[in-house]
């Protein structure tokens, strides 16, 4: 074959070429481990939101006959939006301690307060506070709790968490477009005099800028590949050590496995391409800014 | 200044021009010169006279203090960048170090013109293979200039400046690196090329070399240009 030449301009020679794949790939590792604590946080949230917004509970006095139950049950489930209500045996209310009291005799003993499981549709939940009065109304111990209205901040923290993970990853975005800037600047004065060759015969800057962001594209893509690679590598070890961890006791998972769901992939799987794209659209401008300003 | 064609359209004209570089003296002054279609021309002096510089701004890598130029009947002196890449390709410019691209096969480097121009790849692989085998370097179409002689890569650095057929030929010093025997012969390639009608102007400070020639000179001195006619010698 006879024309075997890639670039006109000899990259290949230019130090800043070495440094550039590695330094998209540890930008892509970081992003892709925001990106994926994200992913997590927000699947985490969505299923203990959706979890929680199906589920109130209805706490009455430890000394609650049947029939006092009754009416209230019957409120209950006559109220539009509850789906089911129960009410919880005494032996499984004991059981909903045992993690912290233990299984000895002595909790029997204990004044446990009698517990309704309430199931409500999340799409139409009922009035919270009319149900409340009602309650009071029917029997003058009885407390309800809707657990989502008590989780409201802890929402509201995992989503500032997920906020600052994305911001940190447009920050790694800008720090990516300023090292693709100065990289290309750096290849423009290396290269200064092929490029006055190319222009002595006839070159647009645009057939010159094109070349400076075919190189960038080319070492965007090979960098994301390897930053993917390795926070794929890092998640799934992070992933094996909390299943081990876990062996031991249940407390001691500190993290969730990350499987991620083919949309999580799919997003993801964007972060090279994204990095190849900033790093391409960078270097055509930053060159074409250049050459512009040539007499 | 009339070359050896039988018209006399102007194809390069200067008025008044002045180069400086930065805050610097003015290394061209006051230069007031024609060069018609089809003529053949060294330009003389002493080194550091400027010829260089004369030669940049006809290519266009630097653009005139003061004056005016005019090229191919359109004034050069504050073009729009985007509009000189069309004249230049109808430039061919040969360097004295040649100024080929280390890493590019010869195939390469002369098919640049014509890359650059968006001529397809097909078109590209008849003109340079054709153009190669002419300059006798089909064997060495694929070696890089560094592994060729100087007097291969001079053909090599030819055969780039002529590929895309320009209507005018600029030579920059390209007898300084061979000898003159070397010399001789790629100066009478550059007057067979001026009789087929590519205007031609060579830069030297090889006085002698241009008196062998049958051309008139241009002669640069102190900044400043004046014209030679070629004079037989006395029989």
């Amino acid at each position: 074959m006879i024309g075997t030449r890639r670039f006109d301009i000899p990259f290949a020679r230019d130090g800043s070429v070495r440094f550039l794949p590695w330094l998209i790939a540890l930008m892509v590792y970081l992003a892709g481990l925001a990106l994926a604590g994200m992913l997590l946080l927000n699947t985490a949230l969505g299923d203990w939101d959706r979890g929680l917004a199906g589920v109130m509970t209805v706490e009455l006095p430890p000394d609650t006959d049947s029939a006092t139950v009754q009416p209230v049950l019957a409120l209950l489930q006559a109220t539009p939006g509850v789906t089911a209500a129960r009410l919880l045996p005494r032996a499984e209310v004991a059981k909903l301690v045992e993690p912290w009291l233990g299984d000895s005799a002595a909790v029997a003993q204990l004044a446990l307060p009698r517990l309704i499981d309430v199931r409500i549709d999340p799409s139409h939940r009922p009035d919270i506070p009319s149900l409340r009065a009602k309650l009071v109304a029917a029997e003058p111990g009885a407390m309800l709790d809707d657990a989502r209205l008590r989780f409201d901040r802890l929402f509201d923290l995992g989503r500032s968490v997920e906020f600052t993970a994305l911001a940190v990853v447009v920050l790694i975005g800008a720090a990516a477009i300023l090292t693709t800037i100065f990289t290309t600047r750096a290849g423009l004065a290396v290269h200064q005099n092929v490029i006055e060759i190319l222009h002595i015969l006839g070159a647009h800057d645009r057939y010159i800028a094109r070349q400076f962001a075919r190189q960038a594209l080319g070492l965007g893509l090979r960098g994301g590949l390897v930053g993917l690679a390795l926070a794929v590598v890092t998640l799934a070890a992070i992933g094996h050590a909390a299943d081990v961890a876990a062996i031991f006791g249940p407390g001691l998972r500190l993290v969730p496995s990350f499987m991620p769901l083919p949309w999580q992939w799919a997003v993801l799987a964007i972060l090279p391409i994204a990095a190849a794209a900033i790093a391409h659209f960078t270097a055509l401008a930053t060159v074409s800014r250049a050459l512009a300003r040539l007499p | 200044m009339r070359g050896g064609m039988p018209w006399s359209a102007t194809m390069i004209r200067f008025e008044n021009v002045g180069l400086r570089y930065g805050g610097g003296p003015e290394v061209l002054r006051d230069i007031q010169v024609k060069v018609d279609a089809g003529s053949f021309h060294f330009l003389t002096g002493p080194s550091g006279a400027g010829k260089s510089s004369l030669l940049k701004l006809i290519y266009m890598s630097e653009r005139p203090s003061r004056g005016l130029i005019s090229l191919f009947d359109r004034e050069i002196s504050a073009l729009p960048r985007r509009e000189l890449p069309p004249l230049r390709r109808r430039i061919g410019v040969i360097f004295q170090d040649f100024r080929l691209i280390d890493h590019l096969s010869t195939f390469d480097n002369v098919a640049l013109p014509l890359r650059v121009a968006g001529e397809s790849e097909a078109k590209i692989k008849d003109s340079v293979t054709e153009l190669l085998t002419w300059v006798g370097l089909a064997d060495r179409i694929q070696s890089r200039p560094p592994t060729l002689s100087g007097g291969q890569q001079q053909r090599v650095a030819i055969a780039r400046a002529v590929i895309g057929r320009p209507s005018l030929l600029l030579a920059d010093e390209p007898t300084g690196n061979v000898d003159d025997e070397m010399a001789l012969r790629l100066l009478r390639l550059l007057e067979e090329m001026n009789r087929l009608g590519t205007t031609v102007i060579v830069a030297t400070h090889n006085q002698h070399l241009a008196t062998r020639m049958s051309q008139p000179r241009l002669h640069l001195e102190a900044g400043q240009i004046s014209l030679i006619p070629f004079e037989k010698a006395a029989p």
